[in-house]
């Protein structure tokens, strides 16, 4: 039996920018409720300039089981990076 | 701000759960190789459970702790004092929510694990069910109870399990003021009257024992100790940590001009620390047990704010369920 609040994921952008990135959870009433408790339980030090709280039950995650499946393929991809390509040293720019 | 080596029932040895495919043994080499473990990962059961048990009992030890402080915010002597206080017991608050959301990765509900705090069968530190008497302990708790903490969570910052790693990392990064504000205030009353003076010795005397025993029973009586290390949850036994607690603790009292209230603290050249006496073991299990001085008081207020705040919870709901945020249980516990 589960009689929580619903869970919320909590993203903090640190500063004007930068990305938001995830810092926790919390449970909260609705959406309101949610800020002002990331608000209190997440920046008690200028942690952010902003925040974002996303119902839990709305993130769609890979499967661990699968992440050789899915990260593998680009192992051996090396030719996608820039240091795969000899260049001589005397040209520049490149 | 306080785990412990608590040392409760635990669960049957891992040894004894059947590797299938080969994934206990999978398991254990992403450990050695320093590997984070995330939530949706496999794990064995009783990984699962040590640490449901270990971050839940953090988590609650975080919560009782605002008491025996909170009991000094309307008689701080000065302004100063009391913000500080104040942002110190709301960390406390942070920390019970940070730990509490880690637990819950593992699959627990929130409500189940305040019940088993509110209903007695959950431990918390046994240095909560101290009480704090005069102003000089509340700058003891910070600098010796925070100090224990502080040497017990760091290496918890590299525990095996990605959420509580995380969690002890934010925590540590606050911890820091918690220790030094005691130590200034210590400092404060060192430095004061004779009366002062003797307020901060009293608190000494009355912390020093309990705050060696925050670091949990003797490596010769901790069961979980090894297996635990095994999966990288903890990284020194309790001996190791209450040592080096010690070592760096006895040099500041002596800064303060206050003496550590045990005969036998002794300099081992050798070994190029203090070491202290033998611990009254009996004590901490009577604490441990429920038949410490606060115990029932603590928990007497546990219970009686979660009942207080009730119509609260219930009224957040109401207003949540009318105004369409969905799906929020009708009842908060």
């Amino acid at each position: 039996m589960n009689e929580d609040w619903v869970l919320y994921e909590v993203f903090i952008r640190s500063r004007s920018g930068l990305e938001h990135k995830h810092v926790g959870s919390l449970h909260a009433a609705d959406a309101r409720m949610a800020i002002e408790h990331a608000r209190d339980t997440y920046t008690r030090r200028q942690e952010g300039v902003s925040l974002w709280v996303v119902r839990s039950s709305e993130i769609v995650a890979s499967d661990p089981e699968e992440a050789d499946a899915l990260f593998e393929p680009a192992r051996d991809k090396v030719y996608r990076h820039p240091t795969f390509y000899a260049i001589p040293d005397e040209v520049k720019n490149l | 701000m306080y785990t412990q080596a608590l040392d409760s029932a635990g669960s049957a040895a891992p040894q004894g759960e059947a590797d299938e495919d080969g994934r206990l043994e999978r398991f254990q080499a992403r450990i050695d190789r320093d590997e984070k473990i995330e939530p949706k990962d496999w794990m064995p059961e009783d990984y699962r459970q040590t640490l449901i048990r270990q971050i839940a009992q953090h988590a609650h030890s975080e919560i009782v702790g605002m008491l025996p402080e909170g009991n000094w915010i309307t008689r701080a002597p000065s302004l100063r004092r009391k913000v500080v206080l104040i942002a110190k017991v709301q960390d406390e608050g942070g920390h019970g929510m940070y730990l509490y959301s880690a637990a819950e990765t593992l699959g627990v509900s929130r409500t189940t694990l305040i019940e088993q705090l509110l209903s007695g069968r959950a431990k918390y530190s046994s240095i909560f069910n101290y009480p704090t008497l005069t102003w000089a302990d509340i700058g003891a708790i910070g600098w010796l109870v925070d100090g224990a903490a502080i040497m017990n969570q760091i290496p918890l910052c590299r525990c095996s399990y990605g959420p509580y790693a995380r969690a002890m990392v934010r925590i540590c990064k606050e911890e820091s003021f918690h220790q030094r504000q005691g130590y200034e205030l210590m400092l404060a009353l060192a430095r004061g009257s004779a009366a002062q003076r003797a307020m901060a010795q009293d608190a000494l005397n009355r912390w020093w024992w309990p705050s060696l025993m925050m670091f949990g029973p003797s490596d010769a009586h901790s069961v979980h100790t090894a297996q635990s290390m095994r999966w990288k949850i903890k990284r020194f036994s309790n001996d190791e940590l209450r040592q080096k607690f010690i070592s760096v603790t006895v040099p500041q009292a002596q800064y303060l001009g206050l003496t550590v209230p045990d005969p036998e603290l002794r300099w081992d050249e050798a070994a190029q620390h203090y070491r202290a006496g033998p611990i009254n073991w009996s004590e901490f299990h009577a604490v441990l047990k429920g038949d410490g001085p606060c115990n029932r008081e603590r928990l007497a207020a546990r219970r009686e704010a979660h009942e207080a705040g009730r119509w609260v919870r219930e009224a957040a709901a109401a207003y949540a369920e009318k105004h369409g945020a969905g799906a929020v249980p009708a009842r908060s516990g």
